[in-house]
Formats: C-alpha cells, sequence, structure tokens
C-alpha cells in the first residue's frame, strides 16, 4: 500500500484524497515565510545594494553592524525597552488576568474589553495618541516613555494567554490552602503561580518581542539617544538602503523565532501538565 | 495528634439569621442553625439549594450579607478563611499536583512554622490514620480516586482543626468505593471526634453518615434531626419527596379523622390540608380478600409494572383514582410474591405503625 493510499487520520481519507490540502498548506507557508527569509541570503552579500542572489558572498555586513557604535547602542536600547516592557507588563497583565478570572463583578467583562483594547485599535492611532500625550508631559524620547506605551501593546498579550493558563487550573486549590491557614498572596504564589508559571513565562516572552519588534510608536516617541533598532532600521531603508539592514533582520528574525519556538514548547508543556 | 487532643479542640457552630442575596435571589435566607461539638451534621439538599453556599459561609469564602457565624463563644463572621482554622476537603480534592503526598499533607503545618522532623512525623501518622501509611514520597497522579480523597482528607485534618468541612467529597467516586468511604469516613469521625460539616445531594449517603441531617431548600432550613427521624417523620412534602422513595397520597378531613378516600387513616389534626406518605418498603401484598382493621390499611388497585432491580424487586400499583404506588419487595424465596400478573387487581397493605402523616397538599 503506498503512502497515497494510506488513511491519513482515523478516519478513512488518505493521503492521496489529503494532497490539494497539503499543496495549498505548503503555498500559504511558503508565502509567510519567503518574504522573510529572503533577507537571509542578501545579507550575506558582497554587494553595496540589496542583491538576489548575491553575486559575491561576505560577512562583511555584519562586520558593518557589530562595529558601528550607532547601531550597538540602539540594539542595546530595543533589548534595554524590551526586557524593561516585560518587567512592567508581565506583573500587571498577571494581576489583571486574576482578578478578572477569579471575580464575579458585573463588570469584569467591561474591564476585559478596555484592556485589550491596544490589541484592536490601530498601532498608528496609538502611536499618535501616545505621542501628544507624550509631548505634554514631555515624556517623548525617553526610556521610560517607551516601556510605558510598549507594556500597554503587551498587556492584552498578557492576559490573555495568562488567562488561558488558570482556565486550566483548578481555582479549589487556592480555596483549600487558605483554608490551610495561607494568606490569599500566600495561596497565589505558593498554589496558583507554579501550576501557571508555563503560562506566565510565555507571556513574558510575547511581551518582550512585542516591543522588541515594534517600530510604529518607537518611530513617534523615541528618538536621540533613546531610538530603538527598529527606528534606525527604519530610518536607514528611507534614507540609504544597504545590506546592512539585511544582517540586522537575519539576527532578529533568529532572536524572534528562538523565543516563539520557546514559548511553544513552553505552552505544550503547560497544557500537558 | 492523639484523638483526644482533637476531641478536646472540637467546637460548636453556632449559626443566626444568615442571609445572603445573589441579586434578587436568596442564597441563604434567615438560616439559623446549631452545630453541636464533635457532631457530624450534613447538609443536604438539591443542587442551587444553597447547601454550598452555608458551607462557603462557614469556611470564610462566602461573606453573608447579615447574620452572624460563631465557632464556640467566638464571632467569626469578619475572619478570613486562612484564620478560622477549618480542614477543607473538597469534590476536586485540590490536591496541589506539582507537590509530593507528603508535601500535600505538610502544607498546613508548613504554614503553622512546624519543623520539619515534627512535620514528617505527623503527615505519616496522619497518612497511617487513612490507611496509607508509605505513600508520602508518591506524587499525585501515581494515585488512584480513592487514595487521592484519603490525602485531601489527611491534609484537612492533620493541623487539628477545631472544624472539618466537607464539600460532596466523595461524588466523584464509584458506587462501591463511595460506600465504602462513606463508612471509613464516619469511622475516622469517630475516631477525631471533629466538628464536621457535610454538604451532599445524595439523601442516601446523608442517611449512612450522619447524626444529623439539616435539609436545606431554596436557601432555608427545611428540617433538622436524625436521619432516623428525617426518614420516618418527614417535616413537609418537600422532605418526604427527597429523602427516600415515596408515593403521597392526599387525605380529606372527614368525620371520624382524616381520611383517604372511605378510610379512615389517622384523628383529626390541626391545619388546612395532610398527606399520607407511603414507603415503598413498608408496603406488603395482602390477601386479595382482605379487609383494612386496625392493625392494616388495605389499598386496592392494577398492578401496572415490576422492576427486577438485584436485591429487590419495584411494583408500581395504580390505585383506581389514578395514583401510583411505588412498592418495594425483597427477591428471596420466602419474601412476597406479587399475587398476581400484570394487569390484574392486586391488594397492598401498610401496617399502621407505618403511617406517615405530613402537612400540605400533594403536588
Amino acid at each position: 500500500m503506498s503512502w497515497f493510499s494510506r488513511p491519513a487520520t482515523d478516519t478513512q481519507i488518505t493521503h492521496g484524497r489529503r494532497l490539494w490540502l497539503y499543496a495549498l498548506a505548503a503555498v500559504i507557508m511558503i508565502l509567510l515565510v519567503i518574504p522573510t527569509l529572503i533577507v537571509v541570503p542578501m545579507s550575506f552579500s558582497d554587494s553595496q545594494y540589496l542583491e538576489f542572489p548575491p553575486s559575491n558572498w561576505s560577512l562583511r555586513w555584519y562586520e558593518e553592524y557589530l562595529g558601528s557604535r550607532k547601531w550597538m547602542r540602539a540594539t542595546m536600547t530595543s533589548v534595554q525597552v524590551g526586557v524593561l516592557t516585560m518587567l512592567v507588563a508581565t506583573p500587571l497583565g498577571t494581576m489583571a488576568a486574576y482578578a478578572l478570572f477569579v471575580s464575579r463583578h458585573r463588570l469584569t467583562r467591561a474591564i476585559f474589553l478596555l484592556l485589550i483594547t491596544p490589541m484592536i485599535v490601530p498601532v498608528i492611532l496609538i502611536a499618535i495618541g501616545t505621542f501628544y500625550a507624550y509631548g505634554r508631559m514631555g515624556m517623548n524620547n525617553t526610556i521610560a516613555g517607551l516601556v510605558l506605551a510598549h507594556a500597554a501593546l503587551a498587556l492584552p498579550l498578557v492576559i490573555i494567554v495568562v488567562t488561558a493558563g488558570l482556565r486550566s487550573y483548578d481555582l479549589n486549590q487556592e480555596q483549600v490552602a487558605r483554608s490551610l491557614g495561607a494568606t490569599r498572596s500566600k495561596a497565589f504564589f505558593l498554589i496558583t503561580l507554579p501550576q501557571i508559571r508555563f503560562s506566565v513565562i510565555t507571556a513574558a516572552l510575547l511581551s518582550f518581542l512585542t516591543s522588541f519588534d515594534e517600530v510604529i510608536v518607537a518611530i513617534f516617541v523615541s528618538g536621540g539617544a533613546n531610538a530603538t533598532l527598529t527606528k534606525h532600521m527604519f530610518a536607514a531603508l528611507r534614507d540609504y538602503i544597504d545590506p546592512t539592514i539585511a544582517a540586522i533582520s537575519t539576527i532578529m528574525v533568529i532572536l524572534s523565532s528562538v523565543l516563539l519556538l520557546l514559548t511553544q514548547f513552553l505552552g505544550a508543556k503547560g497544557t500537558r501538565d | 495528634m492523639k484523638a483526644s487532643t482533637l476531641s478536646d479542640a472540637a467546637l460548636p457552630i453556632a449559626i443566626r439569621d444568615l442571609t445572603k442575596r445573589y441579586g434578587p435571589v436568596y442564597a441563604l435566607n434567615a438560616v439559623d442553625l446549631d452545630v453541636h461539638s464533635g457532631e457530624f451534621l450534613t447538609l443536604l439538599g438539591p443542587s442551587g439549594s444553597g447547601k454550598t453556599t452555608l458551607l462557603m459561609a462557614i469556611a470564610g469564602f462566602n461573606r453573608p450579607d447579615s447574620g452572624s457565624i460563631k465557632f464556640g463563644a467566638e464571632e467569626v463572621i469578619l475572619k478570613p478563611p486562612h484564620k478560622r482554622d477549618v480542614g477543607m476537603v473538597f469534590q476536586s480534592y485540590a490536591l496541589f499536583p506539582q507537590m509530593s503526598v507528603a508535601d500535600n499533607i505538610g502544607f498546613p503545618l508548613k504554614l503553622r512554622g512546624v519543623g520539619a522532623p515534627e512535620r514528617a512525623a505527623r503527615v505519616e501518622e496522619a497518612l497511617e490514620t487513612v490507611q496509607l501509611g508509605g505513600f508520602g514520597a508518591r506524587g499525585i497522579d501515581q494515585l488512584s480516586g480513592g487514595q487521592r480523597q484519603r490525602v485531601a482528607l489527611a491534609r484537612a485534618f492533620v493541623f487539628g482543626p477545631r472544624i472539618l468541612l466537607m464539600d460532596e467529597p466523595l461524588s466523584a467516586l464509584d458506587k462501591k468505593l463511595r460506600e465504602r468511604m462513606q463508612i471509613e469516613l464516619k469511622h475516622l469521625h469517630r475516631k477525631l471526634g471533629v466538628t464536621t460539616v457535610y454538604v451532599t445531594h445524595d439523601q442516601r449517603e446523608a442517611l449512612t453518615m450522619s447524626d444529623r441531617i439539616a435539609v436545606i431548600n431554596d436557601g432555608q432550613l427545611v428540617q433538622l434531626d436524625a436521619p432516623e427521624v428525617i426518614y420516618n417523620a418527614p417535616a413537609n412534602a418537600f422532605v418526604a419527596d427527597f429523602i427516600g422513595e415515596s408515593t403521597m397520597l392526599p387525605l380529606t378531613r372527614g368525620a371520624s379523622g382524616l381520611m383517604y378516600r372511605d378510610q379512615k387513616i389517622a384523628e383529626t389534626r390541626d391545619g388546612e390540608s395532610w398527606s399520607l406518605v407511603v414507603r415503598p418498603e413498608r408496603l406488603f401484598f395482602a390477601a386479595q380478600d382482605a379487609q383494612s382493621d386496625d392493625n392494616t390499611i388495605v389499598l386496592r388497585g392494577t398492578l401496572r409494572e415490576t422492576v427486577f432491580q438485584g436485591e429487590s424487586e419495584m411494583a408500581l400499583v395504580a390505585l383506581d383514582n389514578g395514583i401510583e404506588l411505588a412498592f418495594r419487595f425483597g427477591t428471596g424465596a420466602t419474601t412476597n410474591s406479587t399475587g398476581g400478573g400484570l394487569g390484574e387487581q392486586v391488594a397492598v397493605g401498610l401496617n399502621r405503625k407505618d403511617v406517615i402523616i405530613i402537612p400540605g397538599e400533594t403536588t
């Protein structure tokens, strides 16, 4: 029996009859991934310009990136803002998710919707609004300002991921812990948190990525010494195109992929427990 | 942990005028309830009756709108759960999956600052008590349902709580194990002597285990009595119907007393209307020509159905006014025979000593 006539699942549908589906899935995946991957060979080009396929290979653009004080400083800013965003959004979002999950108040739905609006509202609107608000408060071009704006963007993700974790958790455990003598916060930290830890770690990684990849808000509210890597990349694309961008993109793609794979791995582990 | 020290710690619970509303619905409506020191009291009622709300109020997870809860002389209504020193067992067991059996049971001791050596000794003692000696190092996922139940139990009493609360702890177990655990829980209660409030919707479980049963319906305490009294003298139609199987026959007030059709059932009492509660196992087949006398009430009807149920057989007899009388008899060689085939006329007897009269119309 060939692979084509073997059943694909528990049903009697064979791989042969599923071929169209496999082909469609392959096309979609290629369309999604190719634009991202095309920068990888371009980054190893010897040319002054973005060129595909490259005629000569070299690592000069990686040297250019790693040797540039401007790029290194922007990278440090992005990492710093990403970590701080994670540190702000993860605890706040976890607390919000917990409160919304436990509370039976009639406003919980409304509060939930309010907290996830940053995910629904076009980011450009958030960027413009934040820019004007920060203008009055003198917070444009500050690390704190950018971190707060990014934390607002990351909060919905944290809330959704942690809520999903709480759904597979038996809240009675916390009640038992409290009846056994634990205060509410002790019960949360000793019993609840260890069991939703994979969701919380996933949420933390996602909030780092949200900030690290973010460009629109960063263009508006970050600048000067505190401009992020993405903002510099955007400016570089506009002003002069050279393969340094491709080299940086390649590094970012690898970093993001690793973090995303990590969250997938943790997510699988979290649901298995 | 000696049983005697625990008995000393047992406390009575006094609940007064406890009311809890969810919007327009009264989950608890002015409930007064006294649980005696060391007693096994069951809150019995259908789902949504308020029994779990009451238990959660005692545990402190639920703040009533008004009323008072006293443990001994101490008012606890404003005390948070962790200060109430109440052991609690949930239907889902709620064991902590990231901890071993010993760490689960040791959890309340650790919170109370009991040092590691003493903790280990007390955990092992508690494990022995629930017949799980040597299971301490196991993980929760290595335990069967019944074993999990025991661990949850050990965790609830290891710190010597003054009161033990259980919310349908056996309902996740299969029937056979459930019945064995009922007996074990009763043993354990006798051994520990701790005041126990137990919630269930299973009337049989309540009858088996309790010193007293509090029947709850619509947020109100309907009847509070020993199991025998609840069964043999239900306060009203709800209790009669909820506890045990029964058929209710409407009575009328006649010249000589309370009558079922043309038969006198009991002496006249005060009140508007009355019903006769007939328990299926109290009936017996009478001879075809039997008549009611000073000892026996005889009812006649058509045998509609007989259902074999293993240890007993259930017969449905349609009385000539359409009411179906449920009627249970043993299946052994020496017990009743039906006295007739399906569709035939049969006579059914009820000893006058087994007459149960309740106020109110039947539904």
